[in-house]
């Protein structure tokens, strides 16, 4: 049992971390809450006034602040689609007997360690470049015009690029949970005679809808704030078709010095991630009382 | 198993789990083909194998000192995890060995500070870090990743912590070990495996840090990732250049996240997911 004594140590062990993460979710929200409410551009420092809602007002009214929500969610949507769905499909493969399965399985997580402006630098330069890229030399070979992908679909690229380094993500972690699976309950499964579909219906998907939520909200908390990907390759363009809210920011703070506007930018994306994060805290939350 | 698996069917899986694998590491690996290739080579049209010059590396080494960016990311993202590792594991063990019904709360309030976007603080921060002479400086954005990867940090550390049997310390209690000596010689060794796995995957995170570490560099600590990024305009034949770059870039990550594959589930679902 602890003694006084202990417990007391063990408050003053806590103490630096929670005080430092108290520190840093305070004051700087605390400032982007307040700034958002000033006339405050750095090119003009000293003119610093009150403004109320206006940055609020003037971001909700720019037309790119629409487009970037918008872009915003077809990302996380998007890339959710294509992780979750192949995650499944690839994590059943991966679950059946092979060989070699240990080189496979290093080769297909590998992307999630690329740092994001290698595999957007990588996939823009190497891969679909319509010059020199390599799906551009197949459209070649076959006889087709090579496509301009960041040009054409600009915003279909980026999802391209991000899924590519989640995918390996919602793999290992589904893989993880199809592990876990009863292999009596599957056998059983298989001699009443369930096929191979109504198997998956019945038995593996139940089996795997806590893992799929939690690689949707946490593939979500960090698709909200895709940046790298962005800067590296489109900029946001053409025009604001690849612009998304953390671009929109960045945008209207560090090039357009706009310190109020950004701020309320960012206290709109801190609303978007929380709700969000509602769920997340909850899947979690169920997990610590076990 | 009850029934033997079939060969015929050993066959197809391993065909199309190959294929899979191949086409999801191709862009690595043709990465890889390419830093070994010459500027003219690298754009001559698809081809994996290369004529195995390092003229690239070289260059790479040559025109842009790319050792300053290597060091520069070693020695934040080393620092940063042994920084947080140092605030996490008194805090961690304290939570997992003398839970008090606020335990629960803190953590998840932890877990919390981890919801907030970046960017919803860019302003703040980079105006702080400009008027304290922060900005581009290894210490600054040290401290920078130490504060984004503390909850995961803490939160790993307690998955871990907490699987150690409670037993044990009464042992030793028992034997009249005081609570420095329980913490050296029996926790201890104990936890050096959660240890271990925290840091090789913190690392790996820091490594691949791409906001605040571009945002907040400009030259002097800028880590490969801002390095990396300089390269999105283009720069006449640059290809192998980029190849060479990268590969450099990822390479130790790579090697180092093979090796925590199991851990990467665990921490990066903060034990939702085992």
């Amino acid at each position: 049992m602890a003694t006084e004594n202990t417990r007391g140590l063990a408050r003053l062990m806590l103490a630096p971390s929670v005080g430092l993460l108290l520190i840093w979710m305070i004051v700087p929200l605390a400032m982007t809450l307040w700034f958002s409410f000033q006339n405050y551009n750095l090119l003009n420092p000293g003119n610093v006034s009150w403004t109320g809602l206006f940055n609020y007002k003037f971001f909700y009214t720019d037309p790119a602040f629409f487009q970037s929500i918008w872009n915003t969610l077809l990302i996380v949507g998007g890339v959710l689609l294509i992780t979750v769905v192949g995650g499944i499909a690839i994590a059943l493969l991966l679950d059946q007997p092979m060989w070699g399965q240990g080189i496979v399985r290093i080769m297909i997580i590998s992307p999630f360690f690329v740092m994001p402006p290698v595999a957007a630098l990588v996939w823009k330069n190497m891969i679909m470049h319509p010059g020199y890229g390599v799906l551009a030399d197949i459209n070649r070979a076959l006889g087709f015009q090579p496509i301009d992908w960041f040009a054409q679909f600009p915003l279909l690229s980026i999802v391209i690029i991000v899924a590519w380094q989640w995918l390996p993500f919602a793999t290992l972690i589904l893989l993880t949970a199809l592990q876990s699976l009863d292999g009596e309950q599957k056998e059983a499964a298989e001699m009443d005679g369930a096929g191979f579909v109504s198997r998956f219906i019945y038995l593996t998907l139940p089996h795997l809808s806590r893992s799929i939520t939690v690689v949707i909200l946490i593939q979500t908390i960090f698709l909200l704030g895709v940046y790298a990907e962005i800067l590296v390759t489109t900029n946001g363009g053409p025009g604001y078709a690849s612009t998304n809210l953390p671009f929109l920011i960045y945008r209207t703070a560090l090039l357009g010095y706009d310190v109020g506007g950004a701020s309320a930018g960012g206290i709109i994306a801190v609303i978007l991630a929380n709700i969000v994060a509602l769920f997340l805290m909850r899947a979690v939350g169920k997990n610590l009382d076990k | 198993m009850a029934r033997a698996v079939s060969t015929r069917r050993t066959a197809v899986f391993t065909i199309a789990a190959w294929i899979v694998a191949l086409i999801i590491f191709f862009p690595i690996l043709y990465t890889i083909v390419t830093s070994f290739k010459s500027e003219t080579e690298a754009i001559k049209g698809f081809n994996l194998i290369p004529s195995g010059t390092v003229e690239s590396y070289a260059a790479v080494q040559a025109q842009s000192n790319y050792f300053k960016f290597f060091l520069n990311s070693v020695v934040i993202s080393v620092g940063s995890t042994l920084l947080a590792l140092a605030l996490a594991i008194p805090a961690a063990w304290s939570m997992a060995f003398s839970p008090t019904r606020r335990t629960k709360d803190i953590l998840m309030w932890m877990l919390s500070t981890k919801m907030m976007p970046a960017v919803a603080v860019l302003v703040p921060i980079y105006l702080i870090f400009r008027d304290t002479g922060l900005l581009d400086t290894r210490f600054g954005l040290t401290v920078m990743l130490t504060l984004i990867n503390l909850p995961i940090v803490v939160w790993m550390l307690y998955t871990y912590f907490r699987e150690i049997p409670g037993e044990i310390l009464e042992a030793a209690r028992m034997d009249g070990a005081g609570l420095l000596q329980e913490i050296v010689h029996v926790l201890t060794p104990m936890a050096v495996p959660g240890i271990a796995s925290t840091l090789l995957l913190n690392i790996i995170l820091a490594w691949n840090e791409s906001f605040w570490t571009i945002r907040l560099t400009t030259t002097n600590a800028a880590p490969l990732t801002a390095f990396i990024a300089s390269f999105s305009s283009p720069q006449g034949l640059f290809w192998a250049k980029l190849s060479a770059a990268s590969t450099l870039a990822i390479a130790p990550i790579l090697i180092m996240g093979w090796f925590s594959q199991k851990q990467l589930v665990r921490g990066l679902t903060f034990g939702a997911v085992k």
